[in-house]
C-alpha cells in the first residue's frame, strides 16, 4: 500500500521539484504556456488515471480469495452499461485533450510570430524582434547577430522583453536548439533551416544546449544564455566588436572543425552572406549551393 | 585493406581496452567451461538432435525464451555501465568510460533491449503458447520456424562479436543519419548494427508470416476468430505487425547501406539527399514495432487475470475490437517521434490526436482488466502479481506518453530523461513485467514443474522496487530540463537523482539475480514442484489440457472447441480424457538446414561488414543454393505409430490417476 501512495503522489512530488525544475518553472513567456499545457494535460488525464490506480488495488484487495464475504461470480464477463462507460470516459478525456492539442500545437507554433511579450501584455509594433542565425557546429554552437554584424561561439544573448526570432540550421549532423528557459526545442538540421519565435522575459545566465546526440563532443555541447537589460545588450554588443576577430568564410571552415567543450567566443564582423552560404551548404569556394541547383533545376525544367 | 581480411586487421581488437579484455577473458573462460561440459557429458547429441535441428515449436519457444534472457544479461550490463557513468561524471571528474565506449554503449544497450531481449521473448511465448492454445500439433511452417530462430539468434551473435572485434555503433539506437552516414560513421559499428538488424529482421519476418498462417489455418474445429483465446488474437495482431512493419525497416537499412557501400545519396546532406526521410521510415517502422511488443503481453495479462480471478475476461468482444483498432492506429501516430523537426502545426496537432485516440482502446483494456477482478476470486500467484504491479505501472507510463504526444509539451519533454524514464515505464513495467508474468505462468506447461515461489516473489519485489527508483528520478530529471544520451554533467544538484537512479538499477540487478536463482532451486526441487495434472492453475484455454511438459504432438486426439475459454468449457461439462483409439500422428522431421542456412547467413554479414568481398560473395551464393538444395528434401515428415501414441497417453493416464 505505501509503494501505491508513493506512486500516487509522484506528480505532486515532482511539483514541489520546481523550484529546481526548469521546465515546470521558466522565465520566458512560450516555455511558461508550454509547461501550462502540460499542467492542463496532467490534472486531465489523472481525472481517470487515479480512479484506475485506486480501483486496482481495491478490487485486488477485495476480491483477494481468502475474503469468502465478497460476491463471486465466475460467468460474469459482459455489462453493456459498464461497457459504454469504458470506452466512454477515455474517449471524452482525449475530446478534451484534443481540442486543448489543436489549439496549443496553433498557439504555440515556433513558426509564428509572437502576438504578446507576456502575459497581458500585448506586442509593441515598436518593438523590432531580435534576430539570430543559429547554426550547430561539432560541438558547439556558433550564434550569428545579422542586424550587428557580429557572432558567437558559445554564448548567447537578448535583450529582456525583446522577441527573438530565431532561424537555425546545422553544419553536419543533426542536433536540436533548446534553451529550457526561453522555449521548447527544434532541431537543427544540415541543409534546411528551422524558425522558434521566443522572448525572454527576466534577466540572468540561463543554460542552453542541444538536446539531440551528435557524436563523441556532444556532452560538452551546452552554452550560456544572457539575458541582460536593454543598456546591458547594447554593451555587450560592443563589447564583442572590440573583442572578437572576422569571421570570414576560411575561418568559418577552421571553426567548423571538430573540437569539444569549446569556450565561448566572439567575432567582431562576420561575412554578411555566411549564413546562407553554410544553410545551402556551399562556405568551401567552389562547391554549388542548393538553392542555386534547385533553381537552376526549375528553370530547366520550364 | 588486403583481400584476404579486408578491412579486418590488428587494430579492430580492443586489446587496450580493461572493461572489454577483462569482459573477453569471462566469456572466453565461461564458454571453454560451458563446451568442455557439454563434451564430458556427451551432450553434443542431445544438442544437434533435441534442440539446434528441432522443429518442435515448443522447443524453439524455449530457445527463444533462453536467448531472450541471455540478451537481457548483455542489454543490463549495458544498463549498469551507463547509470554508474551518469552517477559519477560530474564536474572534473569524467567517469570511468570514454565518449568513444559510453557512445556504444547506449547504443548496444537499445539495440539488444529491443531486438534481441524483448522481440525472442515476445516471440518465444507466441512460438510457445500459440498452438497449444489452438489446439495446433506445431506451426504452419515447422522448418522455417527454426530457421526464424537462428537468424534472430545470428543476428544477436553479431552484436556480441562487435564487443571484441571492431566496435558497435556510436548513433543511438536508431542509427538516424547523417550521423550514422559513412561521412561521420566510417567505422564497422554501423555496419553491424545494419547487418545485425537485417539478419534478425529476416527471421522476424518469417516468424510473423508463420505464425498468421498458423492463426489462420491451424485452428481446432470449432474455434470461430471470436472463440480464440485472447492471447491467440493478441498475437495474430502482432503478426499482422511484424509482416506489415519489418519490410519498412529492411528497406530503409538497405538505403542507409547503399549510401555507406555504393556511394548512393538516399541519406546523405549533399548530393539531393535527404537524412530526415530516414527518420520518417525508421519510425513508420519503429511506432507499430512498440505495439508488436505490448500487444502480445496485454494477451497474456488478459489469460493471467482470468486465470487467477477464476473467472471469464470481462468484455471479451471489447478487447478483440481495442486490439484491432490499435493494429490499425499504431500506423498512424509515426510523426509524434519529432513533433521537433519543424513540421506545421496542423501536421503535429493531427499526430498528436491520433496518438492520444490510441489511450482510448488502452483505456478500455485496462478498465476490462479491472472488471475481471471485479467479483473474481483472486489468487495472489507470481504471474498475478506481476499483472497488478504492471497495472498500476503502466497507466503512470501512458499518462505520460499521452503528454509526450502533446506537441508544445514535447517541445520542452523530448529527448529528455522524461521521455527516457517514459518509455521505460511501459517498456519495463509493461512489455518486461508481462515476460515475467508469462515465465511463471506457463513455465510448468514447458518443463513440468512450477516454479519456486519465494525467490519468484523476491525477484518481483527488487525489480518492482529497482524500476520505481530507478526511473521516477528520471522524470524529475527530465522536468529538470536534463536531455538524454549525455556522458558527463556540470550542475552538481542533479548528481543526487542520478545517485538514487543507480540504487534502483542495483536493485534491479539483485531482481535478476533472484530470478536466476528461482530457476536454479526450481530445478533441483523439481519433484516436489512437480505437474503432475498437466492444469496447475485451474487454467482456462486447451494447452492446459495438455500434460505438462506436452507431448511432441501436443494433442493426441485435435480438440473440439464449443465455447472461448474452451478448456475450462471442457471441465464444466465434465470432459473425459480418451484413453483408447489412439491413431499414428505425421509429424514434421528436424533438420539442420535452419541452423546451416541462418549461420552462413551469419557468416555473409560478418563478410560485408569487414569489406571481406570473396567470402561475401562465397557465404551469399553457398546461402542461396543451400536453399534451394533444401527444396528437394522430399523426406520432411515422419509418423509416430500409434502404440508410441499410446504409450505415451497411458504415461499420463497413470500419472492423473497417481494425483487422485
Amino acid at each position: 500500500m505505501g509503494r501505491i501512495r508513493f506512486t500516487v503522489s509522484l506528480p505532486f512530488i515532482a511539483m514541489l521539484c520546481a523550484c529546481h525544475s526548469v521546465v515546470l518553472n521558466p522565465s520566458g513567456d512560450v516555455a511558461q504556456q508550454q509547461r501550462d499545457l502540460l499542467i492542463y494535460s496532467t490534472v486531465l488525464m489523472l481525472i481517470v488515471i487515479v480512479p484506475v490506480m485506486v480501483m486496482t488495488v481495491l478490487f485486488a484487495w477485495r476480491f483477494r480469495e481468502s475474503n469468502s464475504a465478497a460476491r463471486y461470480e465466475p460467468d460474469w464477463d459482459h455489462s453493456i452499461h459498464l461497457e459504454l462507460l469504458i470506452w466512454a470516459a477515455p474517449l471524452l478525456i482525449i475530446i478534451g485533450l484534443g481540442g486543448l492539442t489543436w489549439v496549443g500545437t496553433h498557439l504555440l507554433d515556433p513558426y509564428r510570430s509572437l502576438s504578446r511579450i507576456k502575459a497581458g501584455e500585448s506586442m509593441p509594433s515598436a518593438r523590432a524582434e531580435l534576430q539570430v542565425e543559429a547554426v550547430a557546429l561539432d560541438w558547439k554552437w556558433l550564434f550569428i547577430y545579422p542586424q550587428f554584424g557580429i557572432a558567437t561561439v558559445n554564448e548567447l544573448a537578448a535583450p529582456v522583453d525583446r522577441p527573438i526570432d530565431f532561424r537555425i540550421t546545422a553544419s553536419s549532423v543533426m542536433n536540436s536548439l533548446f534553451i529550457p528557459t526561453l522555449a521548447g526545442q527544434i532541431y537543427a538540421m544540415p541543409g534546411m533551416e528551422t524558425r522558434l519565435h521566443a522572448v525572454a522575459n527576466e534577466a540572468g545566465d540561463f543554460e542552453g544546449f542541444s538536446a539531440n546526440y551528435s557524436g563523441a563532443g556532444f556532452s560538452g555541447m551546452h552554452f550560456v544564455f544572457r539575458v541582460l537589460a536593454d543598456a546591458d545588450f547594447e554593451r555587450w554588443v560592443a563589447r564583442q566588436r572590440t573583442d572578437g576577430g572576422e569571421l570570414g568564410r576560411s575561418v568559418y571552415l577552421r571553426l567548423e572543425q571538430p573540437s569539444e567543450n569549446a569556450p565561448a567566443q566572439a567575432f567582431a564582423t562576420v561575412d554578411p552572406g555566411l549564413y546562407r552560404a553554410i544553410l545551402n551548404r556551399c562556405v568551401e569556394a567552389g562547391k554549388p549551393c542548393i538553392d542555386e541547383m534547385i533553381a537552376m533545376g526549375a528553370a530547366s525544367e520550364r | 585493406m588486403s583481400f584476404l581480411l579486408g578491412r579486418l586487421n590488428a587494430q579492430a581488437f580492443p586489446i587496450h581496452e580493461p572493461i572489454l579484455v577483462a569482459t573477453f577473458v569471462v566469456v572466453a573462460i565461461g564458454g571453454l567451461i560451458g563446451l568442455a561440459a557439454i563434451s564430458h557429458l556427451r551432450l553434443w547429441g542431445i544438442l544437434w538432435r533435441g534442440w539446434i535441428t528441432t522443429i518442435d515449436h515448443k522447443r524453439i519457444g524455449i530457445m527463444y525464451m533462453i536467448l531472450g534472457l541471455v540478451m537481457l544479461l548483455r542489454g543490463f550490463a549495458d544498463a549498469l555501465m551507463m547509470r554508474w557513468q551518469q552517477a559519477v561524471a560530474f564536474g572534473g571528474a569524467q567517469g570511468f568510460l570514454p565518449a568513444h565506449h559510453y557512445d556504444q554503449i547506449f547504443t548496444a544497450h537499445g539495440v539488444i533491449m529491443i531486438f534481441f531481449m524483448a522481440m525472442p521473448f515476445i516471440t518465444g511465448l507466441m512460438n510457445f503458447v500459440v498452438p497449444l492454445q489452438i489446439g495446433a500439433r506445431d506451426v504452419a511452417f515447422p522448418f522455417l520456424n527454426n530457421f526464424s530462430f537462428w537468424a534472430t539468434a545470428m543476428g544477436a551473435a553479431l552484436v556480441m562479436v562487435s564487443l571484441f572485434v571492431g566496435e558497435f555503433a556510436r548513433t543511438g539506437w536508431l542509427a538516424y543519419p547523417p550521423l550514422s552516414g559513412i561521412a561521420y560513421s566510417p567505422d564497422v559499428g554501423v555496419d553491424y548494427y545494419i547487418w545485425a538488424l537485417q539478419i534478425a529482421g529476416v527471421g522476424t519476418l518469417l516468424s510473423g508470416v508463420n505464425l498468421i498462417a498458423t492463426i489462420v489455418k491451424l485452428r481446432a474445429p470449432g474455434m470461430t476468430m471470436m472463440r480464440m483465446p485472447i492471447f491467440t488474437w493478441t498475437a495474430l495482431c502482432t503478426n499482422v505487425l511484424i509482416v506489415a512493419a519489418f519490410p519498412i525497416l529492411t528497406v530503409t537499412l538497405a538505403l542507409l547501406s547503399l549510401d555507406r557501400y555504393v556511394g548512393t545519396n538516399f541519406f546523405t546532406n549533399d548530393g539531393g539527399g535527404n537524412p530526415m526521410m530516414y527518420i520518417n521510415l525508421i519510425w513508420i517502422w519503429g511506432h507499430p514495432e512498440v505495439y508488436i511488443l505490448i500487444l502480445p503481453i496485454f494477451g497474456v495479462f488478459s489469460e493471467v487475470t482470468a486465470t487467477f480471478s477464476g473467472k471469464r475476461l470481462f468484455g471479451y468482444t471489447s478487447m478483440v475490437y481495442a486490439t484491432v483498432v490499435i493494429t490499425i492506429l499504431s500506423y498512424l501516430v509515426w510523426l509524434h517521434h519529432f513533433f521537433t523537426m519543424g513540421s506545421g502545426a496542423s501536421v503535429n496537432s493531427f499526430f498528436g490526436i491520433t496518438t492520444m485516440i490510441i489511450s482510448i482502446p488502452t483505456g478500455a483494456k485496462m478498465f476490462n482488466w479491472l472488471f475481471t477482478l471485479y467479483r473474481g476470486r483472486i489468487r495472489f500467484e507470481l504471474p498475478m502479481l506481476w499483472t497488478l504491479a504492471f497495472m498500476l505501472t503502466f497507466v503512470i507510463g501512458g499518462m505520460t506518453g499521452v503528454l509526450l504526444a502533446v506537441p508544445p509539451a514535447d517541445f520542452v519533454l523530448h529527448n529528455s530523461l522524461f521521455l527516457v524514464a517514459h518509455f521505460h515505464n511501459v517498456i519495463i513495467g509493461g512489455v518486461v513485467f508481462g515476460v515475467f508474468a508469462g515465465i511463471s505462468y506457463w513455465f510448468p506447461k514447458a518443463f513440468g514443474f512450477r516454479l519456486e515461489p519465494f525467490w519468484g516473489k523476491m525477484s518481483f519485489w527488487f525489480w518492482v522496487i529497482g524500476f520505481y527508483l530507478a526511473f521516477m528520478p528520471l522524470y524529475v530529471l527530465g522536468l529538470m530540463g536534463v536531455t538524454r544520451r549525455l556522458r558527463h554533467f556540470e550542475d552538481p544538484s542533479l548528481q543526487l537523482w542520478f545517485v538514487i537512479a543507480a540504487i534502483g538499477a542495483v536493485l534491479i540487478l539483485l531482481g535478476i539475480l533472484c530470478f536466476l536463482i528461482q530457476i536454479a532451486v526450481s530445478i533441483r526441487r523439481r519433484e516436489a514442484l512437480r505437474d503432475r495434472s498437466g492444469d496447475p492453475w485451474g487454467g482456462r484455454t486447451l494447452e492446459w489440457s495438455t500434460a505438462s511438459p506436452p507431448p511432441d504432438y501436443n494433442f493426441a486426439f485435435t480438440p473440439v472447441v464449443h465455447d472461448n475459454d474452451a478448456w475450462w468449457d471442457m471441465k464444466q461439462r465434465g470432459f473425459v480424457r480418451p484413453v483408447s483409439g489412439f491413431n499414428a500422428i505425421q509429424m514434421p522431421r528436424n533438420t539442420g538446414a535452419g541452423f546451416i542456412l541462418a549461420t552462413l547467413c551469419g557468416v555473409f554479414g560478418f563478410a560485408m561488414i569487414w569489406h571481406i568481398w570473396w567470402l561475401a560473395v562465397l557465404a551469399f551464393l553457398t546461402v542461396l543454393s543451400a536453399a534451394i538444395f533444401h527444396t528437394f528434401n522430399y523426406q520432411r515428415d515422419f509418423q509416430i505409430p500409434a502404440s508410441e501414441v499410446e504409450h505415451v497417453e497411458h504415461g499420463r493416464t497413470r500419472l492423473l490417476g497417481s494425483e487422485a
